[in-house]
Formats: structure tokens, C-alpha cells, sequence
């Protein structure tokens, strides 16, 4: 079991597009980034909160907010909290953008 | 350390009382939940929704595993507990668990009553109670075709639409003469089955059921008057019989129900009993509303916190059927001490009937026309004094209280419920409405989940919402938006641009004042249709704001795999195309190969990142079999093959699709090409369809083989297939300028009107605007999935999927 929070390395951020998600798989775990429209990159576990499951990587891109492209539930891209009505979270990362190489801490 | 509270039974009322007191005292109990079912709680009222389609069976879970989990309770399904042993504080499972309690709640429910006929035993004889009742009646549907329901109350009614909706023929069985007696007088049950005739219940009143019939499965019903009906499904809807077999085991005193006080303690120390197993002065209750009143009371008693006691409820009542608005509350018979106010207006179908008694409403009944219930109900509840009072006022809103709706709600206590599901009173709500600045009934449920079970209330909550915001709701709310994004119409919204010669998304979320600044998935979907179809020289499609599907030029599974439909022109193919299909699908190892419904070949389960490299190996173009567009043009053989067939379908098909396919619609179009009358092509079933005559095309539109089923209308017949064409053009020119975005040609036509269509088509030059337009529009098209290949960028921003592997 890892105990300590290691810092990896993903991708060039310039490589990654704008409006759409990029799916990462780090160590088996399912990862999606967003680099949304103001420049900042985001990241949220690849599973759509709804119980039927589901991925979030072609989700509709709305500002720090998502739409789950399988159910369309609203999730915030800051907390993982999906909007009411509907309920339920994803797990969010900490990313961070360090001269065009945007890195994970997992 | 902290006590240990069990409870058993895992449904509605007792899971609220484990809600209430979680909010109450949030850390006082080590709380373990058994339920009989395999489910988390759910929303057992709206089963009939289930039942009649509306919603799935996880729409109506109320706190799912998630809920259980993040406030620490222990929970034990598809569990049943044995026994109770009072001395020593114990529980008993049938799985051999011991459990102990320092308090233990019994909310066992109840079971449907099975009338003890001979048969009543048979397969195909079910109760409607449970997911699992619902289940099985789905099931037998498709299989069986007659269904009887025993029972023509609130529960049988609502279970009889059901079967109804499920395609079958739906015999209801009553002892008595008069639907929902209990609830309706003569009259309005008079309405009420004339009304579900019309939607094709047939009705056998004053029959007792003696027997029921068939060997292992049900096949029929025997009355004691000695006939008998066919039936290959027995919904039995006679009533609920309290779950108490364990408490009386347990030595608690059980009468009806298990006898609790005002404060839902039964006769042994520290068990309560809550919800339809509970009898409260004489009194077993079958609805929501007081058990979740007994639900409030029991929680406030275990946080040790002083309540009002629990004093009984007044009911009120309606059914849960579309086209019968009905309402019934408390004494609905006359009497000597009675005296009543009727309305019945024929015209209309509307009946209302007021009881009173002793200057009070006692009763009442409310047929056709609802909208006044919570309004009276309160009165009857409250008790108020109507003496001074002429009966118009007592009818009417605006003559009661002085001030019309909102005053009606300025009366209201804050305390008062205004959802009797879920509990909500009118103070939470305006606190709800005023602190997250709500505007809209559908936010007030988001916020407070007022308003989401029966939806009874929602009236009520308009009234509330007006009350609270004054004018500000009326500018806000009566006029609903296309989205939450925005208060815009349609209509408006196309307008605007025209007007304003908006030529992206994103300019037309900011000049007309967008809430969400980048827009949702609602409202980003339909703008870039808007703009494509006024800008129809030369728009620039936006990618990012398409439905995932469209987006990613295939369907998106629910694992996040995707499908690939090849287009195959009017559903002819040749064995080169075949094979290669077939070595594709090798190739790739799709798990599975189908004939989708539109006479061409699906590949499922395909990987996004594998999407691009297929379709270049097959080298076909879509078959959008995902898109708001033209789909598929069925076809028959027609007259090259066919003895009946008089005219060439398959032609006319490949013609078809190859000029209109990638075509952006409102929403996704079909068409048919039937050689002659026989239909193969079920062309009357289709957006648009054709039956060859001899001599000649018949075109049909607006049809719909869709949910609602929807017969296509003849709009006119022609001698040619250039006719036929020009026609079709213009017909679906039309349809895009005209509907609203996710509008199919079915709800379009009727809201446009057969006529009005036919004007619209029948005048030439309009004809050939529409088709000028159209084919301008036609021509910005690319195939994408040859876009796809050969698009590095696209390639990488959609279909890229990338490992990181940490050493």
C-alpha cells in the first residue's frame, strides 16, 4: 500500500487540447484531465458519478463544470461534487502546471 | 460509547425516522439497518411510475448505498431478523447474526393482501408492492397478453394503467359498484371510469372473486355469480396487510398493526414501531404523509428532544394515472350533520363536492379539476371556521382569505407541510428560496426535495415561490427558457441571431446575457444547431458543443466503449463490403456484431482509440447511426425482385439517403421506401415514407415508430421520384427552420398542423427556397470519419488515450 504522495509527470500542456478530456491511465488508476478555457488543467477520476457507471473523458466542457456524457449529470471540476438535483462525487487530483509539463499528485 | 440503535426494515417511513434523527443528534447512535429487500431505500409511492414507464426502477432509489456508507450505517440487506429477545437486548437474523440494541425501531412495512381464494397460489397471481412485484409484471408482459386486476382502488387503478401501458388488456375486478369508493362519491367515480374506458380498462363491477383458475399458471378467473374471464396475469390490489408476525412472536402487543402510543412506543421498553406496521389509535395508515409525521415524532424521541406527540393524520388522497385529476380528503358520504357544495360542470368533466359539517370541511372531493385541493385541504386540517363564508368563496381561491393564492400561502404557518412525501413545510422552503436565491419550482426540489415524489405540491410551491420573490417571479419564472442558462426561448433565441447576425456559441451566450458562461449541455447542443441552420452558407460547426455522440462520430456504451455503423444506402450491400466488415470485426475482436433496426451492421463494444483505425480498414462512410440527421432509408426489394412490387424502393432509397445523409436536423429522421401498399418498409411508421402506387409515390410524414407511437399522415401523391425528392426537400428544410432542437416530425406536425404543412408544401416557389436553402446547406459537409483518419489533430484531441507509468 502506498502511503506517500508521489509527484508524477503527465503530459506537455501544450499537448493537451482545449474542450475536451484526455484519458490517463496512471498505475491502473483512471484518470481524466481537462484543460479548461481560462488555461487551467484539471483532473478527475474517469467514472461517471451516476450508479450505472460510466466515463467522464468525452464529457461537454462548461467552464470548471462538466457534463457526464453518459447521463448527464453536472460535475464541478474543482470539488468532483456533482450539481443538484442529482448527487453523488468524483475524486478530484491536485495538478499542477510546472513550464509546460503538467504534473499529478497522487 | 455510543448507543446502539437497530432497526428493521429498511423502507420509507422507517429510513426517514433514521434521516430525522441523524439531523437532530448526528453522532448519538451506532445505527444498523435489516432490510428484506436487496435494494437501498426507495420511493415505494412512485412505483406505478415505474410500472406505467415514466421512470426506471433507480429513478425512484431515495438514498442510495453511497448515503448508507457516508453516515456510518450499517446495513444489512436481502437480511431478514427472526427474532427479538427482549431481556437480553438481542437480535436474531436468519442468517445467525446476533445483533444487540440499546433501542430497536420495527418498521417492517406491510405485505399486500392475497385474497384467500382457491389459485391464489398459481404462478402469474402477484401482489403490487415491491421492485420486485413491478419486475415480474414487466416480465410477464411480454409474454402473456390479458392481465386482471383484483381491485378497483387507488393501488389496482394505478397498477392497471400500467399493464395498460405495458400492452396489455387490462380487466379490472370490484366487489363493490363504484370505483375508489372509499375516496369518491357516485358521481365522481362515474367520471373516473368513463375516462379509463377511454384509455381502454374494461371494468366487472360487483363481481367477487371465487376462483382462480389453471393448472401450474394462472389462466382464468371464476366469480361466485359463475362466470369467469380470461387472464394470464392476477395483479391482486385489495388492500395491505400489516408486517407484525415478528413483534407478536417477540410478545409485543400486536392488534391490527403494532399498537404504539403518541409517541410511537410500544408496549415493551425501547422498541418502537413506525410506518404501515404501526397502529396508532386504532388506526393502521397506508400513505405516506403520516408516516413520515410518525417518522418526525420517533426521531425527536430518541435524541432525547421534547416533541409534540404524534395525534394522527387526515388524508388526502390522489391517483396516479395521466388524464384523471383527482382529489379526495376526509368524509366524502353525506349525512343528517352534513350539508355539502356541489359543482359539476359536464362540459368540462369537472366535479367538486365540499362536506362540511359543524361550520367545518369535513370532506372533500375533487374531480377534473385539482388545482384548489391544497388550498381546502388545509382548511379541512386546520379546522378552519368557514361560517362567514358564501360557498362561491369556499370554491373559489380568490374569494377566500382576502388575497387570492398569495395570500393563501401568507396565511400558511411556517410550520405547515407543504410536500406531505418528503416533508417539507413552507418555512424551509422560503428560508431555501432567499438563501440560495432560487427562481424556479425545480430548484426549490433540488434544494429541499420538495415537490420530487407525487409532484402534488408543485402548485403550492409556485404559490410559495411567488409569495416570496413578488414580481421578480413573475418575470422570471412563467416564462421558461430553453435551459437553466438562460430565460430565451427558442423562438427568441433564433430570432436574435437572425437579428444580430450571431455567428458562434460563445458570442451568442454573451450578447444575450448567458448565466452560465460557457452554456450546458442543453443549451450549447441546440445554438450550434441554430447557427448552422441560419447560417446555412458556410457555418463552422462547433465540435465541442455536440451531443457526446455526435462528437465523437459513434455511440458512446454505458463502459465508455462505442459503436460503428457503416452507412449501407438503402440497406443494400454487396458481399466485398460484407467480408470486409467481417474482417474488421476479427480484427478488432468486437464482441458483438447485430443488425441494428435500420437494415444495416453494427459493431459494439469498440475501443475509443481503436474508432479511427477501423474506419480506415473498412473504408465506408457512417452511417451516423448516432446523429441528430438523417439515419436510414429502409427499403424493401421492391419491383426488381418482389411479384407485388410496383414501383423501384430500393432506387428511390440509395437516392435518397446519398443526397440527404450528414444532413444537421432538429433531431434524428427515418424514412421508409415501400414498393407497394404491403408496407415492408413500414414506411407509415417514418419520418417520411413512401408507398409506390401504380403510377406513382404516396408520401406519408410525421410518422413515429418511436416512444409514442405515431402513424405517419398522407401529405400528397406524386408521379415521379424527382417529385418525390423536391418534396422531401422542402419537407425537411422546413421541419429545421421550423422546430425546436430534440423536436421530432411527430410532435412537430401536430403542433404545426397536417394543414398547415401541407400549404407550406404545396406552394412552388416556397418549395424551391426551401430546397435552395437546403442544398446550400449541403454542401459544407465532410465525411467525418474520412475526416478522422486523416486529421492527426483530431485524432489526438478525441480518440487518444494515454498510459503513465511510474517506475
Amino acid at each position: 500500500m502506498q502511503e506517500t504522495m508521489v509527484r508524477i509527470k503527465l503530459a506537455d500542456y501544450d499537448s493537451l487540447p482545449v474542450g475536451a478530456g484526455q484519458a490517463i491511465t496512471v498505475n491502473g488508476e483512471n484518470i481524466v484531465l481537462f484543460r479548461i478555457s481560462n488555461g487551467d488543467v484539471k483532473a478527475v477520476e474517469n467514472r461517471s458519478p451516476h450508479r450505472k457507471g460510466g466515463t467522464l473523458a468525452d464529457a461537454l466542457v462548461s467552464g470548471k463544470f462538466i457534463y457526464c456524457p453518459v447521463y448527464d449529470l453536472k460535475i464541478s471540476l474543482e470539488d468532483g461534487k456533482v450539481q443538484a438535483p442529482d448527487t453523488g462525487e468524483v475524486k478530484t487530483y491536485h495538478v499542477e502546471v510546472i513550464e509546460n509539463e503538467v504534473y499529478i499528485t497522487i | 460509547m455510543k448507543k446502539k440503535l437497530v432497526m428493521i426494515g429498511n423502507g420509507m417511513a422507517g429510513v426517514r425516522t433514521i434521516e430525522e434523527l441523524l439531523k437532530l443528534q448526528p453522532d448519538g447512535y451506532e445505527i444498523t439497518i435489516f432490510g428484506n429487500e436487496p435494494h437501498p431505500n426507495y420511493n415505494r409511492i412512485m412505483l406505478s411510475t415505474v410500472l406505467q414507464g415514466d421512470k426506471s426502477i433507480e429513478d425512484i432509489i431515495m438514498n442510495d448505498w453511497d448515503w448508507y456508507k457516508n453516515n456510518g450505517i450499517k446495513l444489512y440487506t436481502g437480511e431478514a431478523v427472526v427474532g427479538i429477545d427482549n431481556q437480553k437486548k438481542q437480535l436474531l437474523s436468519d442468517q445467525g447474526r446476533l445483533v444487540d440494541y440499546d433501542e430497536l425501531i420495527i418498521a417492517t412495512g406491510s405485505s399486500s393482501f392475497i385474497l384467500p381464494v382457491p389459485g391464489s397460489d398459481k404462478q402469474g397471481v402477484v401482489g403490487f408492492r415491491d421492485i420486485h412485484d413491478c419486475e415480474m409484471m414487466i416480465k410477464d408482459s411480454r409474454k402473456y397478453k390479458k392481465a386482471a386486476v383484483i381491485g378497483g382502488g387507488l393501488l389496482g387503478l394505478e397498477a392497471a394503467r400500467g399493464l395498460l401501458n405495458l400492452g396489455m388488456e387490462v380487466n379490472v375486478v370490484h366487489l363493490m359498484p363504484h370505483l375508489m369508493e372509499r375516496q369518491l362519491d357516485e358521481t365522481a367515480s362515474g367520471m373516473l371510469k368513463k375516462e379509463l374506458e377511454n384509455q381502454g380498462m374494461n371494468f366487472l363491477l360487483e363481481k367477487q372473486t371465487a376462483e382462480i383458475l389453471g393448472d401450474e399458471r394462472v389462466t382464468g378467473l371464476r366469480f361466485s355469480d359463475g362466470s369467469e374471464i380470461q387472464a394470464d396475469l392476477v395483479v391482486m390490489a385489495v388492500g395491505i396487510r400489516p408486517n407484525v408476525q415478528l413483534a407478536k412472536d417477540s410478545g409485543i402487543y400486536v392488534n391490527r398493526g403494532i399498537v404504539v402510543n403518541d409517541y410511537m412506543e410500544t408496549d415493551m421498553p425501547n422498541i418502537y414501531a413506525v410506518g404501515e406496521c404501526a397502529e396508532h389509535r386504532e388506526i393502521v395508515y397506508g400513505l405516506v404523509a403520516p408516516l413520515y409525521e410518525q417518522g418526525k415524532v420517533l426521531a425527536a424521541n430518541l435524541a432525547g428532544i421534547p416533541a409534540n406527540p404524534y395525534e394522527g393524520t387526515i388524508c388526502g388522497t390522489q391517483l396516479k394515472v395521466s388524464g384523471c385529476d383527482l382529489f379526495s380528503a376526509g368524509e366524502i358520504g353525506d349525512d343528517e350533520g352534513t350539508k355539502s357544495i356541489k359543482v359539476h360542470n359536464e362540459f368540462d368533466g369537472i366535479y367538486k363536492k365540499i362536506v362540511i359539517r359543524d361550520n367545518r370541511i369535513a370532506g372533500i372531493v375533487l374531480y377534473g379539476d385539482t388545482k384548489d385541493s391544497n388550498r381546502l385541504f388545509r382548511m379541512l386540517t386546520k379546522r378552519e371556521d368557514i361560517s362567514g363564508m358564501t360557498s362561491v368563496s369556499i370554491l373559489e381561491a380568490n374569494g377566500c382569505c382576502g388575497g387570492g393564492e398569495a395570500g393563501d400561502v401568507a396565511a400558511m404557518a411556517d410550520d405547515e407541510l407543504v410536500c406531505g412525501c418528503n416533508g417539507v413545510t413552507k418555512g424551509t422552503i422560503v428560508d431555501a428560496i432567499r438563501t440560495n436565491e432560487l427562481t424556479t419550482v425545480d430548484e426549490v426540489g433540488g434544494c429541499t426535495n420538495a415537490g420530487r415524489s407525487c409532484g402534488r405540491c408543485k402548485s403550492l410551491i409556485s404559490d410559495i415561490l411567488a409569495y416570496t420573490l413578488g414580481d421578480q417571479y413573475d418575470t422570471s419564472v412563467k416564462k421558461a427558457g430553453i435551459c437553466g442558462c438562460t430565460t430565451l426561448s427558442k423562438d427568441e433565441i433564433v430570432a436574435e441571431i437572425r437579428e444580430k447576425g450571431l455567428t458562434n456559441v460563445r458570442e451568442v451566450m454573451n450578447v444575450l446575457g448567458w448565466s452560465q458562461e460557457e452554456g450546458c449541455s442543453k443549451c450549447r447542443p441546440a445554438i450550434n444547431y441554430y447557427l448552422g441552420m441560419i447560417n446555412f452558407d458556410g457555418y463552422k460547426d462547433e465540435r465541442d458543443s455536440r451531443l457526446v455522440n455526435e462528437k465523437m462520430h459513434a455511440n458512446i456504451q454505458k463502459d465508455g466503449t462505442y459503436s460503428v455503423v457503416p452507412r449501407m444506402y438503402g440497406g443494400v450491400t454487396t458481399a466485398a463490403d460484407l467480408k470486409k466488415i467481417a474482417e474488421v470485426a476479427e480484427k478488432y475482436d468486437v464482441p458483438l456484431v447485430k443488425m441494428t433496426g435500420g437494415q444495416r451492421i453494427g459493431l459494439f463494444g469498440v475501443n475509443k482509440e481503436d474508432l479511427p483505425a477501423m474506419w480506415e480498414d473498412l473504408g465506408m462512410p457512417s452511417g451516423y447511426a448516432y446523429g441528430k440527421t438523417l439515419r436510414t432509408v429502409k427499403t424493401c426489394v421492391g419491383e426488381k425482385f418482389c411479384r407485388f412490387g410496383t414501383q423501384d424502393s430500393m432506387g428511390l432509397g440509395i437516392e435518397l439517403e446519398k443526397k440527404f445523409e450528414r444532413l444537421d436536423t432538429p433531431h434524428k429522421v427515418k424514412m421508409g421506401v415501400s414498393a407497394c401498399p404491403r408496407n415492408c418498409a413500414e414506411s407509415g411508421i417514418k419520418d417520411i415514407g413512401f408507398v409506390g402506387v401504380d403510377g406513382g409515390w404516396e408520401i406519408y410524414i410525421g410518422g413515429n415508430g418511436g416512444t409514442d407511437l405515431r402513424a405517419a399522415d398522407l401529405l400528397d401523391t406524386v408521379k415521379t421520384k424527382e417529385e418525390a425528392m423536391e418534396i422531401t426537400g422542402a419537407y425537411l428544410q422546413y421541419y429545421r427552420e421550423t422546430a425546436a432542437y430534440l423536436e421530432r416530425t411527430a410532435p412537430w406536425l401536430e403542433r404545426m398542423g397536417l394543414e398547415h404543412v401541407k400549404e407550406v408544401l404545396a406552394d412552388e416557389s416556397m418549395r424551391k427556397q426551401l430546397n435552395e436553402r437546403l442544398d446550400k446547406t449541403l454542401e459544407r459537409y465532410n465525411e467525418p470519419w474520412q475526416e478522422a483518419i486523416s486529421d492527426n489533430g483530431i485524432k489526438e484531441k478525441y480518440y487518444k488515450v494515454r498510459n503513465v507509468t511510474v517506475e
